[in-house]
């Protein structure tokens, strides 16, 4: 009786890590099959110019049909991929894309401390520029988010580099840059409930 | 009205009066019954909730271990399933200021009777949800009112009118456009003579500038005012005194010696809040300094301002009408005899000892009449502050902040007249609600039917707006452009949050329409008059600057000197309502006054419907979704009557039903009962929710009314009072002290806690590297007026529960305001002491629960954690301070599309099931953290405000880091009136007290008031 009931949790604890839980590795479908491999590898573009507010605010930012028109007004004018975003400009109704990087509403995540503290976007969103479609990369349960917080030299890297898609730690050795860091950028990785839980 | 069989057994006061006489030292008592410990009270003490009504239908016992095995074998379930879809929903256009998850703040004004109070309002990604007082407006510093806090709570109301009707149907603007504009052009031919305007005050200058405008057009139209709780009485009186109108504004700063004849000024006059805020800074003391203000206060019901007076009398109205013309006598200003002397004759010698107070304070004493007084007790306040050298000085005269002063409660009788007459074609309603609120004996309701057209503009479908033809829908202050004065006469541009909900229209745009011009925006039209008023240069920049700081710099008004006229003493109408002609049935016991008060929380009606304000516990009888008939223990006890006993009261041959309310402190053979209740279109909250007292006020006697009777129903009502819930015990929570005690002994409260020594424990001890977060509540300064009650609720998304939940017990207020009694019960002395989350360091929530959900955060805090939460309750079952809200119920509004905008993003709202609590406003704290990290600084002292301290006109809490030395907090912590709650519970609370301080005159004896 026991091995059963050991079993069964052992089993439900494997099927909540898994990614059909998760949804990690997941590519949802979106109104429009937008592609950071092509515009972040492809184009060069940097996080910041389409999330803006990363740096001050809780909220790292979705871009405005506007953003998306800067460019698609004069390349790819008729493709019928965009058509949904010429739409959305035309009739001034916004684009509802599906949210994949997506916590709790009892828990409260802000970007723009952890952009200051040198978390690197790919630490958590993956390698974004590798990524046809989007996807969710780690399974933002929070004891993913507690294995940094507990332990941030692993993760940590120099705010030059927070953007940087393909950013290696020196020499291979990312614990003593990370514990270099930690010191200098004062990092006092919060553990309590409140920090996230409000 | 529930009707409940069992009467509640009458007290024995006498017996409670001997009990009371026998004690010794500091007696507290939190109400009647507490005193009497009647059965009732003793079961009630015993269980923390109540009454556990069974709110699930009966299940036998195997039915329930069935659900349970069955939840048990399910539990695990509901995380295989994916997460709810959420959406992203960026804009086409990004606004250019907005950073989303940023709030911006913006200045406006929340108006009430005309009145400004300046406020910020801070705004989420276009949604306007809090509101803030604009450190820079003159009569908020930084603080505000319990209706301003609630006013946004208005503006999402699901019951605020949405369009335009016409008979009741569905209309549109363009529709009644076209049926006033060929009605309007009938009137032009007689000159307007049978238009009729209707507004309450009118402070705004642009409204002002568009009625006369009107005026202009159609000469023989009549522009009429009227506000239930208006001050025709104070207006009078300048004119009786100095023969012209002007308005009085006081200066608390200067003043040492204050009294008060009925007024209530910490409450209820126009700059109330800036008032408290200079009060209570010339009650601040310190060991070594010998001054503090001293205040004096005559009144018939209990009052805020009363509550914290030094020396209080409970009169009657004529009584202190009496009084008045004694002191006035005594300082030598009026001659030989006056009336009414003969009944004050006991309270001589206390009355001497005033008039030296306030005769050795020349030049900083204070004199203030309320406005439930008669127009001659406000001229003889005046001519006491002149002969007294106090003009110029704490009282200073301007001219009248409202546009064109006139009596109204004449104004409104005279448009009942002309209505009698049939000389009313067009009436429009522009404001104010007079068929609920019109006097009972002019018949407002009766003679608007002959009116031919009827307009309402209104944000509520009300009891005027349903008898009339057209209802137009107003935008709030937050939806509209507009402009408004306050009290000392600063003008503010009223700047939308929103744009309007629904079809709504300002009435600048009712009024374009009126003048013929009906395409202008309020915002053109507002615009064009500041151009106007502006002789400077560059407008856009005043333009810009004026909307930035809230106010239109250059507008407040001088003073003027004015003089007292030699002829101000002659006898005006005496004993308004003692009908000599109307003899008492039964002529041996005295004869009984009504008192008419606008309601601390409801006002006179219009915030009826606004679910905050009702729940909230009014400041001294801690009722809540209801008023009642108050009166005096000694009253009570000569007419054998006991709380929650409905009698009648009757008036000239109106009556009305109302439930009793014992309220000790309220003067004798008087009965107070409060407007603003018994509505019937106020919409789902307010409906049927009290009694109305309008149905009872008679033009000629607006304020107290001579000759009422009471007759018992034998019927019970039951009232919803929040002041027997969470008892304390009577354990010593309010220090307090005389002046001349705390001068000699300082650190007096070390006589009554005992802060237990640091004992062993298994648990190491919290060490705090970074900040450490501490609240200092200074007892001396809290007045009791509740805004710290709103505005956590507002900024924590808090929901109401209803009577019935507050009969059991399960209010969700964070943060309460308790009121204690000390003293003679006829006249106590009262206490006000606001319980947050007392943040204990050793707290005994914390280690009783089970899943951990409630843990101590690494700056002090004591978190709560909603998602852990399984709602077992042992933390709040521990709680000494009882400071701990369970959700029983899904009290929480996940339904209505309109208040789902209303909540606080940065606050989770909470389901049914979870316990919450305050939380030092942690998203506050948060947020500054972060921004102070980001700008690589530490958090300044101040730069976190909790929303109760925000709001607090008095500055009665003080929040911040201990870790500071400098900062407030910490000095409060070393002042030596410091003191925790039940200390010696070793909890060792981070919410800390500072004990009040009196000061008494000693001449008078404490509790003397002969």
């Amino acid at each position: 009786m026991v091995f059963i009931l050991a079993a069964a949790a052992v089993i439900g604890a494997g099927i909540i890590r898994s990614s059909y839980v998760t949804e990690v590795g997941v590519a949802r479908e979106q109104p429009v099959p937008f592609s950071h491999k092509r515009h972040v590898s492809g184009l060069g573009l940097d996080c910041r110019y389409c999330h803006t507010s990363v740096e001050e605010s809780s909220f790292a930012g979705l871009p405005p049909t506007h953003t998306c028109m800067t460019c698609h007004s004069q390349i790819w004018v008729d493709s019928p991929m965009l058509a949904p975003v010429r739409e959305s400009y035309r009739t001034n109704r916004s684009l509802e894309w599906i949210r994949v990087n997506d916590i709790a509403d009892f828990a409260y995540f802000d970007h723009s401390i952890h952009v200051k503290k040198g978390i690197g976007c790919v630490t958590c969103h993956g390698q974004v520029d590798d990524m046809p479609l989007m996807w969710r990369a780690h399974s933002l349960y929070m004891e993913w988010c507690l294995e940094c917080h507990r332990h941030p030299e692993r993760y940590v890297r120099p705010r030059e580099e927070v953007f940087n898609m393909h950013w290696q730690p020196p020499a291979g050795d990312q614990l003593a840059l990370g514990r270099q860091l930690v010191k200098a950028y004062n990092i006092r990785s919060l553990t309590s409930c409140s920090t996230c839980h409000r | 009205m529930k009707r409940d069989t069992p009467k509640r057994a009458s007290l024995d006061l006498a017996a409670l009066r001997a009990r009371l006489a026998s004690t010794r030292g500091q007696q507290y008592w939190r109400s009647l019954e507490e005193l009497a410990e009647t059965e009732e009270l003793q079961e009630l003490l015993q269980r923390e909730f109540p009454r556990q009504a069974a709110v699930l239908n009966a299940v036998s016992r195997r039915r329930f271990l069935h659900l349970l095995g069955a939840s048990l074998a399910l539990a695990g379930l509901n995380a295989c399933t994916s997460k709810p879809t959420e959406k992203i929903v960026p804009y086409v256009r990004a606004p250019e200021e907005i950073i989303p998850g940023k709030p911006l703040f913006f200045a406006t004004a929340v108006v009430r009777n005309g009145m400004a109070l300046g406020v910020l309002v801070e705004s989420h990604m276009g949604r306007p949800i809090k509101v803030e007082g604009n450190p820079q407006h003159p009569a908020s510093l930084g603080a505000t009112d319990v209706f301003a806090q609630a006013s946004v709570l208005t503006l999402y109301d699901p019951d605020r009118s949405q369009v335009v009707t016409h008979l009741g149907q569905i209309s549109t603007w363009n529709t009644f456009l076209s049926a006033i504009q060929t009605r309007l052009a009938l009137q032009r031919i007689t000159k307007g003579a049978g238009l009729r305007i209707l507004t309450e005050t009118v402070t705004s200058p642009t409204l002002a500038a568009q009625l006369h405008a009107l005026l202009e057009g159609f000469p023989a139209a009549k522009w009429h005012q009227y506000d239930a709780v208006g001050r025709d009485h104070a207006r009078a009186g300048a004119v009786l005194a100095f023969g012209e109108h002007v308005d009085a504004r006081y200066d608390f700063r200067r003043a040492e010696v204050i009294l008060s004849l009925d007024a209530d000024f910490l409450s209820a006059l126009p700059g109330s809040v800036r008032y408290a805020r200079e009060f209570a800074a010339r009650r601040r003391v310190q060991p070594d300094q010998a001054t503090m203000n001293r205040l004096y206060v005559v009144e018939s019901s209990p009052s805020l301002t009363g509550s914290v007076a030094d020396h209080r009398l409970p009169l009657r109205p004529s009584e202190i009408e009496a009084l008045a013309w004694m002191v006035a006598h005594k300082v030598g200003i009026v001659p030989g005899e006056f009336p009414g002397g003969q009944s004050l004759a006991q309270h001589a010698r206390w009355i001497e000892a005033v008039v030296r107070d306030l005769q050795q304070h020349s030049g900083s004493s204070l004199v203030l009449v309320g406005d439930g007084q008669l127009p001659v007790v406000h001229a003889i306040g005046h001519a006491l502050n002149t002969a007294l050298g106090n003009v110029g000085s704490t009282v200073v005269y301007t001219a009248p902040v409202e546009a064109r002063p006139v009596d109204h409660a004449a104004s409104l009788r005279d448009l009942v007249v002309d209505m009698e007459a049939g000389r009313v074609e067009i009436l429009v309603v522009l404001g104010g609600n007079p068929a609920y609120t019109a006097p009972a004996d002019l018949e407002f309701v009766e003679h608007l039917s002959k009116v031919k057209l009827r307009i309402h503009w209104g944000l509520y479908y009300d009891e005027t707006a349903a008898l009339c033809h057209w209802h137009l829908p107003a935008t709030h202050p937050f939806e509209s452009w507009g402009d408004a004065r306050t009290y000392d006469g600063t003008a503010t541009i009223l700047q939308p949050l929103i744009a309007p909900l629904y079809d709504g229209r300002s009435a600048h745009e009712v009024l374009a329409a009126l003048l013929g011009q009906p395409g202008r925006s309020s915002y053109d039209i507002v615009r064009d008059y500041w151009k106007t008023w502006y002789q400077g240069g560059d407008f856009e920049s005043f333009w810009q600057t004026a909307l930035h700081d809230g106010v239109v710099a250059g507008t407040t008004f001088v003073p003027r000197s004015v003089s007292l006229r030699p002829d101000w003493a002659r006898r005006q109408e005496r004993n308004q309502g003692a009908d000599v002609k109307h003899q008492p049935r039964q002529p041996t016991p005295p004869p009984l006054t009504l008192i008419f008060r606008p309601d601390p929380t409801v006002w006179d009606g219009s915030f009826a419907n606004n679910g905050w304000l009702q729940e909230l516990p009014k400041p001294l009888t801690q009722l809540t979704w209801d008023n009642a008939a108050l009166l005096s223990p000694a009253t009570a006890e000569r007419l054998g009557l006991a709380n929650e006993e409905v009698i009648e009261l009757r008036v000239r041959e109106r009556t009305v039903r109302a439930p009793v309310w014992i309220l000790p402190g309220h003067a004798e053979n008087a009965v107070t009962v409060s407007l603003g209740y018994g509505r019937t279109r106020a919409g789902r909250v307010g409906n049927g929710v009290g009694f109305n007292a309008y149905s009872l006020r008679l033009a000629e006697t607006p304020w107290y009314v001579e000759g009422l009777e009471i007759r018992k129903t034998g019927q019970t009502y039951r009232l919803a009072c929040t002041q027997n819930h969470h008892s304390l015990e009577g354990r010593p929570l309010v220090l307090s002290a005389t002046l001349t005690e705390y001068q000699e002994h300082p650190d007096f409260v070390h006589e009554f806690i005992h802060v237990p020594a640091p004992q062993m424990t298994l648990y190491p001890p919290y060490t705090y590297e970074g900040y450490a977060w501490g609240m200092v509540i200074d007892i001396n300064a809290c007045i009791g007026c509740g805004v710290c009650v709103v505005a956590c609720q507002a900024e924590n998304n808090i929901p109401i529960v209803g009577k019935d939940q507050i009969l059991v017990g399960r209010e969700m207020h964070w943060l309460r305001v308790d009121r204690y009694y000390q003293g003679d019960l006829d006249n106590p002395t009262t206490y006000h002491q606001p319980i947050p989350c007392m943040h204990c360091e050793n707290a005994p929530c914390e280690v009783v629960c089970p899943v951990a959900a409630t843990t101590h955060s690494d700056e002090g805090l004591n978190d709560m954690v909603y998602n852990r939460c399984v709602g077992t309750r042992y933390c709040a079952n521990n709680c000494p301070y009882k400071v701990r809200r369970f959700n029983f119920l899904q009290y929480a509004d996940l339904q209505t599309p309109s208040v789902k905008l209303l909540y606080n993003p940065d606050v989770t709202v909470r389901t049914r099931g979870v316990m919450e609590k305050c939380t030092y406003c942690v998203q506050r704290i948060n947020a500054a953290r972060i921004q102070a990290k980001l700008e690589e600084r530490k958090i300044g002292d101040g730069e976190v405000m909790t929303a109760c301290q925000q709001a607090c006109p008095t500055q009665a809490i003080v929040f911040g880091d201990l870790n500071d030395p400098m900062s407030r907090v910490s000095q409060g912590k070393a002042d030596p009136r410091h003191y925790p709650l039940l200390a010696e519970l070793n909890t060792r609370p981070r919410t800390t007290y500072l004990a009040r301080v009196r000061n008494p005159n000693p001449a008078i004896a404490e509790g003397e008031t002969e």
